[in-house]
Order: structure tokens, then C-alpha cells, then sequence
């Protein structure tokens, strides 16, 4: 889990092979409560950090997810369309969101660690 | 309650389960009898093949049917409903019984002018105590909704920016405002930016200031607020936004703690809607259809959409078109809400001035004395005096185990409908009480008994109370989350359930 | 006050508990300068008697159509409305509850809702239907902005048999959304074609059926082309008893339907309020606007309904909501629901088949009548003439003796003077032989 970054806005993303793959981390579906439906970008779409990329719909909430770096979208989590629930259950393995081909590896670097992550979440509270 | 006593039919006395319409029914029936249709249809290719699917039902079968349903529903003439920041106040029956006189019910909207003159002067009637009451020179009449009023109002503004050459990018709104309002901005094609509010409930005067600037159209501002407040600063406001050439927007959903008292012009406001099923009272009928009218100032004038009546000798005129090029559309086919004008005309003159100015006194009052009666068990958002809804936090119900939703729920329980909760987002926990003034003394001592009952055993401990309630209801709390996953969002016949399961 | 309940005596007890010494006393906020020191210039206080006396006298200046042979159309047409309609949609419990934000205490109106939208979406031929919107014309907009949200395209065409009034109200979100729009001439023949408009940066083709001066057209080639680029195709009807005798739009491979209702349960009233209807297809269904109702279970496990998908709702999504309405229109949707169950298979079939032969008995008593031509192969229950003189005068003449003879198209096309003398008629259910009789008659006379 070491190589996984984190964003303020609790996205998480993993890259492997100059393919980032991207979720929301559990404080966020916690916050969410049940997934109801999620919102992919279509493969083949630019994305660019710190921009809307898909949108995550709970009962009461609905959530910008946004791009943690910049690339292209290169596969989606097709099974969230018919299991919203996967996002609850497993946000930070089976419940990922999209893949994507990062265009400037550099833009990671900004990212916070997931040591860093868990203080900034302990801060808010 | 022994869930194993259940009666043969399923029924319990007056609570009677009804099968949606198309599970009932049978070829042969009708629940009319129209005269056997005599000649060749021409419609050719176009004539439609096989059935559409609707169930075939008597008369009584229909009646009987939603006659049940309607008993599955709380009204305001069920019980109290204060349903904070929503004006659930008594609906006059004459003003139906007006509404759907012949003359007025039974009007085209594209008859000759001169066959209307009478619905026309309806509307003048209307346009004029709108006008006097806000102290406004102007009023559009045919925005169909308190949103879609915004969406006039805001329409108004940049269309004045534009004719100035300049139509600007940013609205300003309040935190606290209804959620209609970013997105009507957004609609606009403006973009929005939040004003925080003080821990006094109020807009933050010297936030908002510093978010000024030559790109700001104008502002978007609830007043009273939905904090329950009057907006002290409302002239100031209006002020700085006239200083960088913005205007001012009045969110008007709480008309009804001061129509009769105060005169939003003399605010310096430049457009604000009137939701004439709130405070004048048109029905609710289950969310909608509304009214919401548009006073503008002499600045947005002449921007108002189309269509509008003028005066022009004795009678009156349509305006439908304009050569000018100055209104800035139109919102919606004909001419406004004419069945919600006429029961609101008749509300108002019903009431007149007079009494108009009692309707916020009586509201304002039953609401200070909500708070005051409960006011030591749960935690108000912000000091008093309030205007016409009572809001609290959800403070006093911290480590209960007990949730501002719980008390709601136990509240239908007690055979009311709860408050507005979880609004405004600013506040926590919102408990949003609006009485209205046509709710009696005897009514709100019953209700905050049953509060401070309910307070009580929810700080006493016993939370499960709450989390099982509603339990004497027609139905228990629903799945809301299966239905946003899995949404059925219509009957379908059996067989065809089959085919969409492979 | 008759709607007032608090006494005098309640009034100050009210105030002692609170601790203030008057009701002015708790508009402390108010600014000095910004409060009334008296009444507003307005009449006060009236009884019963006296309001009713006030509106009997101003509809009385009215010439309804149920006084009058009518043969208005264009947008609002009067049908017979069963008295049982009225009667339940005045129920207290319909009539005064408000938007069923709890569920528990709120069944009756999701359920109808529920079977609206279920009515709605089989008599379109669609998969899905929404609760409502304002009205047809309002309805029509949403359609074009949720087609430009689902094509990210940017230019709707619109057919020039599209009503005037829903192209301006489109034109007018178009304006401020910064969408453009490529408007086709009024088509008075109904031989426009628009599928040379078409192209990539198309987001959708609006048209209407039956048309807005009467014609059927059948629009499954130009579904076709606008589905080959990536568009939707937008069918408006406005006069949805059509539905019981002709071929659904959704059979033609409309992608959103909407239109307005107000034809089935509701009366005219001058135009408002009415209710709009919305459909698309089972795929677009989270990108549509307005209130939904589904079906789920309760803790009992009992079927029961609630508003879902409302996460796309402004309340929610504020700015970013895929639409600023909050309002449906509930009431007039019942009436709609009521009005149609009457009516079942059958009474829908043969309330339609009625309408068409009434219209077509007068389309044939018309075309006798010297200097009149009708301009229409085929239509449902309305048609366009061509008179030998401007239809507005025609009109004006015989609304004096007593006839709403149509609607000229002049009354929503005043700028374009080819269309001065045309007029559009409609017929119903309602309009007996003899109504015809007095409409051909007055019509001879007037154009003698």
C-alpha cells in the first residue's frame, strides 16, 4: 500500500506501470453512507487534475469525484454500474473507479502519503 | 404491537392496503360512457397498433381506489404541519370553488381579447395588490413556481447586464439559501459563489463585501431568512451590490412573516418571487402546481418576459410580442397560473390590508411562542425573537443515540408531520417548525407537549423508541436506498418483468 | 378573520410567554426605515358573500367556451372532464399535503405518482416518465438541455411545426445556457425537412406530433439521421388524447418525449395551470429533470414509494443540479392520473376515435364554405385553414356572434405575413353538429 497517494478532496490512487488506478478512500463513502449509483467518465476521455472526473450518488449526497493527476481514462470499474454497494463494501480495492494512463508522472508528488492522509483526516474532527 | 394479530384481509379498519390501478381492472369495464364513435377514421398509417396497456376500471373501482390513497396522506386538513420554510397554512375552499367558476375555469388562453376582458382584469387585480404589498413598480405573472420565478428574476438581471454591454460572470448566495437558488444562478450561466452566515444566522456583511467585485452580477438573498430571520442588513446589502452595478435578488419563500408590515422595495431590492401557494395560500396538492410572480424594480422593468397585460383605454391588452427586443423571453406557454391567481386574489382580498398585516403578526407570534415553549429542552440555532418559523439545532440531542430524523419519525407517530429537517445545511441538525398563522393556541400546546415528551425520552435514554418509529403509519420507514439502487420507477406487467430479468 | 384562529385573549397570553409586550416587538430587526406605520393602500377585510360577489362579476365579463361553440386549439383543448375527476382531486388529503418528503405519511401521492408515471411512459411508447414539470412548454426546454448535457452537443434543431410559444421558451434558456439553436420555418403545409439540418454538432431535432398546425408526420427517418451523429429526437405533443388513436412516438424512436397534459383531466383555466409530461428511455433516466417516484419496501417489508434519485435534485446538487425546479405539478398529474384510469383501454381509444371524426366532419362541413381551403392531408383533431382575408378579423367578427372560431396563427405569428391568413381549428368531443352548422354559417356570413 506504500506506493498509494492521497488527495485532500479523499481520492486515493495507486500507479503501476504509468497506470494510475483511482477511488475514494473510506473516510469518504463513510461520509457518503450507501453508494447509490456512480458516475464513470466514458474510456478514451483526458482528465485533468484537480477537475470533475465522475460523480458518486448516495441517497442524500452527491459527490464530485476529481482527477488526483492528469491523463487519459483507459479502463472504467464497469461492475459499479449494477453494484454501487462494492464502493461501501471495498472502496479502496474492488470499489476503484477508473483507470488511467498518467500524462506527467511529476504531478504525484504532490500527493499526500497515507501517513499523511490519515493526520489530515484526524484534523478534521 | 403484536405483529402476529393480524387480520384475513391484511386490512386494519380504516387502514386499507390498495393494489396500484394496474393490477386491478378487466376488459369489458369503463369508468365512462361516451357516445359509439360513427365513421371512417383517416388516419392512415399513423393509426396506432394494438393496445397501450391501461387497465380498464367502473367508476366506484376508480373512486374507491383513491379515495384510499388520499387516506394514506397527511393534509393540512389532517393536522398540523409545520413544515418549516413551506407556508403549510389552511387553503381557503372558496377560493376552489372560485377557481372553477364558468367564466374562468372554462377560458382558452387564445380567445379573443376582447372575450377576456374579465380574466384580464383578474390578473391587473392580482398584479396590483402584488405590487402595492412589496412596494414594487413592476410584476411579471407568469413564472409557474417559486423556481422558476428565480429563474425570471435572474433571467431579468442579466438581461439588463447585457444590455449594458456587460453581463458579468458571479452571483453571490447565501450558505443558508434554498437550493433552488445556486442552481437557478447556475442556470443562468453564472457562476455561484457562497456568502457564509454569522453565528447570529445572519449574512455576513463584510464577507459579502469582500466578495464584490465589477464581475458580480448581482446577489441572491432569502429574506427573512431560512435561518428564521429577518436579514437587519438587507439595506446595506443592497447598497454595495447597486455600488458595483450587481442587483439584488430576494429569494421571497418568506413573504409571510412580513407581508402587510414590510414593503420589500423599500429594501432596495431589484426582483423577488412571490410564492403564491405559500403565502397566499393556493394549495400545496402534493407538490405542485405553484405560482410564483416576479416583482421587479424600475431598472429590470423592462426586461420582464412576455406576456403581460397593459392598460389601454377602459380594457385591457395582452402583450404576447414586443418589437422592442427589451423583455428577455418568455418562461412558459400562455400566460401564468390563472387557476392560482384567481385563489390568491380571493385570499387577498378576503383578508385585505388589514388583515394581511394580522396573517404575518399571527405567524411571527406563533412561532416566538414555539420557541419560547421550547426553547429549554432543545437548543435554538440563534437567539430570538424569531420570525415565522422556529429553528433549532440538534445539540441537545447529542449522545442520546436519538437523531433530529428519529424525532421526526416519532412525531408522525404523534399524528403530526414533522418539521423541515436537515435545512438549512448551515445549521446542525436543523429542526426548521413553521406554524403559520392558522394554526390555533390549543394545536401548538398539543404539539410541544408532545416535543418536550418526545425530547425527554429520547434524553432519557431510550433510543430504540426512536429508531423504530414510525410504527402507526400507513407504511415504516422505506428502503430509500434499494430504490435509488434498483430504481422501479413504473408498473410493468408480469410477463414483461420475465423478459427484462434475462 | 374567518382563516384566523388566535383570539385576542391567546394573543397576549402568547406574548406574556414569550416576554415581550406586543407583536411589533418581535420585528426588532426590522429596520426604522423599512416599516409601515399603517395599513397599505389596499381595500380591507371582505366576507364570503362579497368575494364572490367580486369574481361572479368579473367572470361574467368572460365568454367561456362552455357558453360558446369553440373550436380552440393550439396548445389547450377542452374536453369533457368526469365529475368524479373534481371530486377526488379536492380531497383534503390530495389537495393540501405538500411534496412527499415523508414517505410514511405520503403513500397516496407517490402511488399516484407512480401510476402517472407509468401512464405516462406507456402512452408515449417510452420506458420511464417523470412525476410532472410545469407545463409542456417548460418540459420541451428541460428535453433540449438534457439532450445537450447527454450529446455535449450544442445546437437543437426545432421544427417549424413546433408551437410558437414552446420554441420561445426554449430560445429563452438557449439564450442564457449559451446553446444555439437552428429554428426551421413555420410550416403551415407540413412538408419541412429537416433532416439536411442534421450534422455533428446536432444535439437534438424537435418536433411535434401532432403538429402544430395538425399534420402527422411520421418521424422515424429522422430519428434515424440524428441518431447517425449522436443526437436525440425530441417529440412534443400537446394534445396527448392523440395517443389513444395514433402510433406512439417511442414506436418512431423518439429518445425523449414530452408534452403537455393538460388535455386529459385538467381544465383550460386560461392557460394555467397545466402539467407537463416528460418520458425518455430507460438509459438517459439519471439525467432527467424533476421529481421521480419508485417503488421499494418498508422495514415491514411491505411495498411501499419514495422520491428517488433526487441526488440530481437541486436541493442536493445546488449549482450543479441538472435543474433549478423544485416544483412538479402534483395536483394537475392526479387529475391527469384520475381522468385517464376512467377512461381504461378502451374509453382512451374510443375518446380519440371521437375527437378524429368530429374533426373530420367538420374539416368536411369547412371545405364547402367559398374561399376556404384546408391545408392539411391528414391531422388528429386539428387542422389549418386558409382563409381568402386575415384570420384575426375573422375571428374578432365571430366571437361576436358568439363563436371562438380558432385560433389565427397570426395570434402567435404576427411578424410573418405569410401566415396572416390562416387559421387553426380544433375539434373535441365536445363540439356537437350543430356547433359545426353555426361555425360554417358564421363563416359564410363573414366572408361574404
Amino acid at each position: 500500500m506504500s506506493d498509494t497517494k492521497f488527495t485532500e478532496e479523499h481520492e486515493w490512487i495507486r500507479v503501476e506501470g504509468g497506470i494510475g488506478t483511482i477511488g475514494i478512500t473510506d473516510y469518504a463513502q463513510k461520509q457518503l453512507g450507501d453508494v447509490v449509483y456512480v458516475e464513470l467518465p466514458e474510456p478514451g476521455r483526458k482528465v485533468e487534475k484537480g477537475k470533475d472526473m465522475a460523480v458518486v450518488e448516495s441517497v442524500k449526497a452527491a459527490s464530485e469525484v476529481y482527477a488526483p493527476v492528469s491523463g487519459e481514462v483507459v479502463e472504467i470499474n464497469a461492475k459499479l454500474k449494477d453494484e454501487p454497494a462494492t464502493v461501501n463494501a471495498a472502496p479502496m480495492a474492488g470499489g476503484w473507479f477508473v483507470k488511467i494512463r498518467l500524462s506527467d508522472p511529476k504531478e504525484l508528488e504532490g500527493l499526500l502519503s497515507e501517513t499523511a492522509y490519515r493526520d489530515f483526516v484526524r484534523g478534521l474532527h | 404491537m403484536n405483529r402476529e394479530r393480524i387480520t384475513i384481509s391484511g386490512d386494519r379498519a380504516l387502514a386499507i392496503e390498495e393494489p396500484l390501478i394496474f393490477e386491478q381492472g378487466r376488459p369489458g369495464c369503463s369508468g365512462v360512457d361516451l357516445p359509439e364513435p360513427s365513421g371512417q377514421a383517416r388516419l392512415g398509417r399513423f393509426e396506432r397498433n394494438g393496445p397501450i396497456g391501461l387497465p380498464d376500471l367502473s367508476e366506484p373501482q376508480i373512486v374507491r381506489h383513491y379515495t384510499r390513497l388520499s387516506q394514506q396522506n397527511y393534509g393540512i386538513d389532517t393536522g398540523f404541519f409545520p413544515l418549516g420554510s413551506c407556508t403549510m397554512k389552511h387553503n381557503p375552499r372558496l377560493n376552489e370553488k372560485l377557481a372553477r367558476l364558468p367564466g374562468i375555469a372554462d377560458l382558452h388562453p387564445l380567445q379573443p381579447v376582447s372575450t377576456v376582458q374579465g380574466a384580464l382584469e383578474i390578473i391587473d387585480t392580482l398584479a396590483h395588490w402584488l405590487k402595492v404589498l412589496t412596494g414594487m413598480p413592476a410584476v411579471a405573472m407568469s413564472p409557474a413556481a417559486g423556481a422558476h420565478g428565480e429563474l425570471c428574476g435572474v433571467m431579468a438581471i442579466r438581461a439588463a447586464l447585457e444590455a449594458a454591454g456587460d453581463p458579468r460572470k458571479r452571483i453571490l448566495v447565501a450558505d443558508s439559501a434554498h437550493g433552488t437558488n445556486p442552481a437557478t444562478a447556475a442556470a443562468c450561466g453564472y457562476t455561484v459563489e457562497a456568502v457564509p452566515t454569522t453565528k447570529e444566522g445572519h449574512v455576513d456583511l463584510d464577507e459579502f463585501k469582500r466578495r464584490l467585485g465589477p464581475d458580480v452580477a448581482g446577489t441572491m438573498i432569502t429574506n427573512p431568512n431560512t435561518c428564521g430571520l429577518f436579514e437587519r442588513d438587507m439595506i446595506a446589502i443592497a447598497e454595495a451590490v447597486h455600488g458595483i452595478g450587481g442587483y439584488f435578488y430576494c429569494d421571497g419563500a418568506n413573504f409571510n412573516a412580513i407581508v402587510g408590515r414590510v414593503r420589500p422595495g423599500d429594501l432596495g431590492i431589484d426582483a423577488m418571487h412571490i410564492n403564491l401557494h405559500k403565502t397566499f395560500s393556493t394549495p400545496h396538492g402534493g407538490g405542485g402546481p405553484g405560482s410564483g410572480p416576479v416583482v421587479l424594480s424600475a431598472a429590470l422593468a423592462p426586461f420582464a418576459p412576455l406576456p403581460y397585460v397593459v392598460h389601454r383605454g377602459k380594457a385591457f391588452e395582452l402583450v404576447e410580442q414586443r418589437d422592442d427586443g427589451q423583455a428577455f423571453g418568455r418562461l412558459k406557454a400562455f400566460h401564468g397560473q390563472m387557476g392560482m391567481f384567481v385563489r390568491a386574489l380571493a385570499y387577498m382580498m378576503s383578508h385585505g390590508s388589514d388583515g394581511l398585516a394580522q396573517v404575518s403578526g399571527d405567524a411571527v407570534l406563533n412561532a416566538n411562542y414555539l420557541l419560547a415553549c421550547l426553547a429549554d429542552v432543545l437548543t435554538p440555532a440563534f437567539p430570538g425573537p424569531c420570525m415565522h418559523e422556529a429553528l433549532f439545532n440538534d445539540s441537545s440531542l447529542k449522545d442520546t443515540g436519538v437523531t433530529t430524523l428519529d424525532i421526526a419519525k416519532a412525531l408522525i407517530d404523534e399524528g403530526y408531520h414533522p418539521m423541515t429537517v436537515y435545512f438549512p445545511l448551515v445549521v446542525h441538525g436543523a429542526m426548521l417548525i413553521e406554524p403559520t398563522e392558522t394554526e390555533s393556541k390549543d394545536s401548538l400546546d398539543r404539539f410541544i407537549a408532545s416535543m418536550r415528551g418526545l425530547v425527554e425520552r429520547a434524553k432519557a435514554g431510550d433510543a430504540a423508541y426512536f429508531q423504530d418509529a414510525p410504527r402507526h403509519a400507513p407504511r415504516r420507514r422505506l428502503d430509500e436506498t434499494t430504490a435509488a439502487r434498483h430504481p422501479i420507477l413504473r408498473w410493468r406487467p408480469e410477463s414483461a418483468k420475465g423478459e427484462a430479468a434475462e | 378573520m374567518r382563516y384566523l384562529p388566535l383570539t385576542e385573549p391567546d394573543r397576549r397570553a402568547m406574548l406574556s410567554r414569550i416576554g415581550v409586550l406586543d407583536i411589533e416587538s418581535l420585528f426588532k430587526d426590522v429596520p426604522d426605515a423599512a416599516r409601515l406605520r399603517g395599513p397599505v393602500d389596499l381595500p380591507s377585510f371582505k366576507g364570503e358573500i362579497e368575494v364572490e360577489r367580486l369574481f361572479a362579476a368579473m367572470a361574467a365579463k368572460n365568454l367561456g367556451t362552455a357558453r360558446a361553440p369553440s373550436f380552440l386549439g393550439a396548445g389547450a383543448y377542452r374536453h369533457h372532464v368526469p365529475a368524479a375527476v373534481d371530486a377526488l382531486i379536492q380531497r383534503g388529503e390530495f389537495l393540501t399535503s405538500y411534496t412527499p418528503y415523508q414517505p410514511e405519511i405520503a403513500q397516496g401521492t407517490l402511488q399516484y405518482l407512480f401510476e402517472f408515471q407509468t401512464q405516462v411512459a406507456l402512452i408515449t411508447g417510452m420506458d420511464v416518465a417523470n412525476a410532472s414539470m410545469y407545463d409542456g412548454a417548460s418540459a420541451a426546454a428541460e428535453a433540449v438541455m438534457m439532450a445537450t448535457r447527454i450529446t455535449r452537443h450544442g445546437r437543437a434543431v426545432l421544427s417549424g411545426g413546433l408551437h410558437p410559444h414552446y420554441r420561445e421558451v426554449i430560445a429563452t434558456h438557449a439564450r442564457f445556457l449559451g446553446f444555439t439553436l437552428d429554428l426551421a420555418a413555420p410550416d403551415p403545409n407540413g412538408a419541412e425537412d429537416l433532416i439536411p439540418r442534421i450534422n455533428q454538432g446536432t444535439s437534438c431535432v424537435v418536433v411535434q406530433y401532432p403538429g402544430f398546425f395538425g399534420h402527422l408526420r411520421d418521424y422515424a427517418a429522422l430519428a434515424e439521421a440524428a441518431h447517425k451523429v449522436g443526437a436525440l429526437l425530441v417529440v412534443v405533443v400537446t394534445e396527448p388524447v392523440a395517443l389513444g388513436a395514433v402510433t406512439a412516438p417511442g414506436d418512431m424512436g423518439a429518445d425523449i418525449v414530452v408534452g403537455e397534459g393538460q388535455p386529459i383531466g385538467n381544465a383550460l383555466s386560461f392557460g394555467g395551470p397545466y402539467v407537463g409530461l416528460f418520458a425518455t428511455r430507460e438509459k438517459y433516466v439519471r439525467q432527467m429533470p424533476g421529481r421521480l417516484a419508485g417503488q421499494t419496501v418498508d422495514k415491514d417489508g411491505r411495498r411501499g414509494f419514495v422520491l428517488t434519485l433526487s441526488a440530481r435534485e437541486q436541493h442536493i446538487r445546488r449549482e450543479k443540479a441538472t435543474s433549478n425546479i423544485c416544483t412538479n405539478s402534483g395536483l394537475c398529474a392526479l387529475a391527469f392520473t384520475i381522468h385517464l384510469s376512467l377512461l381504461g383501454e378502451a374509453g382512451f381509444a374510443r375518446l380519440a376515435r371521437l375527437n378524429h371524426l368530429a374533426a373530420l366532419r367538420l374539416s368536411e362541413r369547412l371545405a364547402g364554405v367559398p374561399g376556404v381551403e384546408i391545408l392539411n392531408d391528414n391531422f388528429f383533431n386539428e387542422f389549418t385553414l386558409r382563409l381568402p382575408v386575415p384570420a384575426a378579423g375573422v375571428v374578432e367578427n365571430l366571437a361576436g356572434r358568439g363563436i371562438l372560431g380558432g385560433v389565427p396563427a397570426s395570434r402567435l405569428y404576427p411578424a410573418e405575413a405569410n401566415l396572416a391568413d390562416l387559421l387553426i381549428v380544433a375539434a373535441t368531443e365536445l363540439n356537437t353538429d350543430e356547433d359545426g352548422e353555426r361555425l360554417v354559417s358564421g363563416l359564410r356570413e363573414v366572408l361574404r
